[in-house]
């Protein structure tokens, strides 16, 4: 434990003291900022009926005229560039400069080293997807004056928690090359071609081979559908497919019944999260440690 | 007292694919021994130390650090022993203090007990003055002294160096081999790796020679220079004013002496002891005047040379 606690305190003022973090909290904020004001802003008034419930959560949703400039489309593009560049050099680093190997011998159990960079990383990302979020909701609510009830609190906290699962696996991914590569500049390449890969190829693919269940392996989209889910309880797609699959009638759908439908799509966010997780570990467990 | 043993290898085995980096590898060395690891590049001596260091498996054998196997109980001899590999690294964007800082928290070292010991060590290897700058300003000697200082920080029994004079300069060197050398007697058994014998000749007691996988020497450097190189011989040169024929002849006669070559006024005479008392009374008889006289000692150098020399053919 003293390993782990030291390990993490360590990469996490290295995290906060690093200038990538600097500039990626900068463009997330400045992301946030322009959505809320320039396309919530503008958009929100006309998508709102007098029946319409859930009206702060659409703060997070309103894409406006432009349909990929939603909060939602930016975290699913924001987030992998968060895990790729914590995690893309966290072990291969310390073995170019050496330090690996006077880590390594001191007297820890292997794995606090990984696992403490990883949950630096992962306190990272929660930090900025927390911030990130409450920066909107603060500046959201001065504007249209309409609280979040307390479904709508509960959504945004499942959807932070989904975020940092999301964040975690490319952090995990990042991390595994990084342990596989001995080289930075390969790791850091090896994880954007996965993230371009799962971002535009996995989509095409599978609307070209005609099997939508392929969508399923991009972490991009089990991510989106999720969210999608939880913060547009009355999308009327997800309302028929409810209806048709699960049987349900209400709309919107309560939480639970949100959670239901998102259910499939968290777990596998989990499992890719764990899978790769695992492989670095196990690589990064059996390996010579020898100072090159 | 019966001395203890601190580093052990049983039949230690290494292997990479096909290619066998230590081969059988069986040794031991006792508390407080400073102990030499020679050999040239590519014999296993930073093998060696990895598998004792539990930072790599061992195909098959064990080693043994205070009785703790080094697989299985890796955390126990990394608590234990203190490790300075031979291409050291710090971060070099933090401090010296506040790498041996992070050192001292995976040591789980108390806070206020750590600077004190940081201080006092930093103040040994002569980096007090630079404490402050960050290490990316260093050079490689103050590298290398931090890095001893790092080692020291957990208080290790035993300290494992590799090459830890390898691209220093000469007054670079010396100071790290005095703070081995002084790290010693503090009562911490040494273990150091190299391929440059003279250097670290001078504070090793003990040396083992490894070459390809195989302890091919082990002992003090005198015992290595006598009894492997002239086979138990002595030799002795003797310069003398006129060294006639009779002298050479009387020499022969001297109970001991196995043969005496001549060459010009130089005199190689071998024995099986120091026989320099009973040649000077020859000497004397004869009216010769011994210019001077000197046994030769053998370097580990030459021992190196002489092993691996025998082993190419």
């Amino acid at each position: 434990m003293t390993g782990l606690m030291a390990v993490f305190r360590k990469e996490l003022a290295d995290n906060f003291n690093s200038m990538r973090f600097l500039i990626l909290s900068v463009l997330g904020y400045a992301a946030a900022i322009l959505l809320i004001i320039f396309v919530a802003g503008q958009n929100i008034r006309a998508d709102i009926t007098e029946t319409t419930q859930f009206i702060f959560l659409k703060l997070f949703t309103v894409s406006g005229d432009v349909q990929f400039f939603s909060f939602q489309f930016f975290m699913a593009f924001f987030l992998p560039l968060v895990g790729i560049l914590i995690g893309f050099d966290a072990i291969n680093s310390e073995r170019a400069t050496g330090n690996l190997s006077r880590l390594s011998s001191q007297p820890i159990y292997r794995d606090s080293i990984i696992n403490g960079k990883f949950l630096a990383g992962l306190v990272s990302i929660a930090i900025l997807v927390f911030s990130i979020v409450f920066l909107m909701g603060g500046i959201g609510l001065r504007m249209i004056g309409v609280p979040p009830g307390p479904d709508e609190i509960l959504r945004l906290f499942t959807f932070i928690f989904i975020s940092i699962i999301y964040g975690g696996f490319w952090l995990a991914l990042a991390l595994m090359f990084s342990v596989i590569c001995k080289r930075i500049s390969t790791s850091a390449f090896a994880s954007i071609a996965v993230w371009v890969f799962a971002l535009f190829f996995i989509p095409i693919i599978a609307s070209i081979v005609g099997n939508l269940m392929l969508n399923l392996l991009s972490p991009a989209i089990l991510y989106s559908g999720s969210i999608q889910v939880l913060l547009i309880p009355s999308h009327p797609l997800i309302f028929e497919l409810s209806k048709a699959y699960l049987g349900l009638e209400p709309n919107p759908l309560s939480i639970g019944q949100s959670l239901l439908i998102a259910w499939p799509q968290i777990i596998s966010l989990i499992a890719l999260t764990a899978l790769c997780f695992a492989g670095s570990y196990i690589k990064f467990m059996r390996e010579e440690i020898r100072a090159t | 007292m019966k001395d203890k043993v601190v580093i052990e290898t049983k039949d230690l085995v290494k292997n990479y694919g096909k290619c066998i980096a230590v081969d059988k590898l069986n040794l031991c060395v006792n508390e407080g021994e400073v102990f030499g690891f020679l050999g040239p590049n590519g014999a296993g001596k930073t093998t060696t130390l990895l598998m004792l260091l539990g930072l790599t498996e061992p195909t098959s054998g064990t080693a043994t650090i205070c009785g703790y196997n080094s697989t299985r109980e890796s955390v126990e001899v990394k608590r234990l022993a203190g490790y300075l590999p031979e291409k050291v690294g710090f971060y070099d964007d933090l401090t010296a203090i506040e790498n041996l800082d992070y050192t001292a928290a995976l040591n789980g070292l108390p806070r206020e007990t750590a600077l004190k010991r940081i201080k006092e060590l930093l103040d040994m290897v002569g980096l007090s003055e630079v404490s402050e700058q960050k290490v990316g300003t260093y050079s490689h000697g103050m590298k290398q002294r931090l890095g001893i200082a790092d080692v020291m920080i957990k208080a290790p029994r035993v300290a494992f160096f590799d090459e830890p004079t390898a691209g220093i300069d000469p007054a670079g060197i010396e100071q790290v081999l005095g703070l081995i050398a002084n790290m010693a007697r503090q009562k911490v058994t040494i273990m150091l790796s190299s391929h440059q014998l003279h250097q670290v000749q001078k504070i090793c007691t003990r040396v083992g020679i490894l070459s390809k996988g195989h302890l091919v020497a082990e002992g003090s450097v005198d015992e290595l220079g006598r009894e492997k190189i002239a086979g138990g011989k002595v030799r002795i040169e003797v310069q003398l004013a006129e060294p006639s024929s009779r002298l050479v002849k009387l020499l022969e006669k001297v109970k001991g002496v196995t043969g005496v070559e001549r060459t010009g006024d130089l005199l190689l005479i071998s024995c099986n002891k120091d026989l320099r008392r009973q040649i000077a009374k020859v000497a004397a008889d004869c009216d010769s005047l011994i210019i001077q006289m000197r046994m030769e000692e053998y370097g580990l150098d030459e021992i190196y040379m002489k092993y691996f020399s025998e082993r190419q053919i």
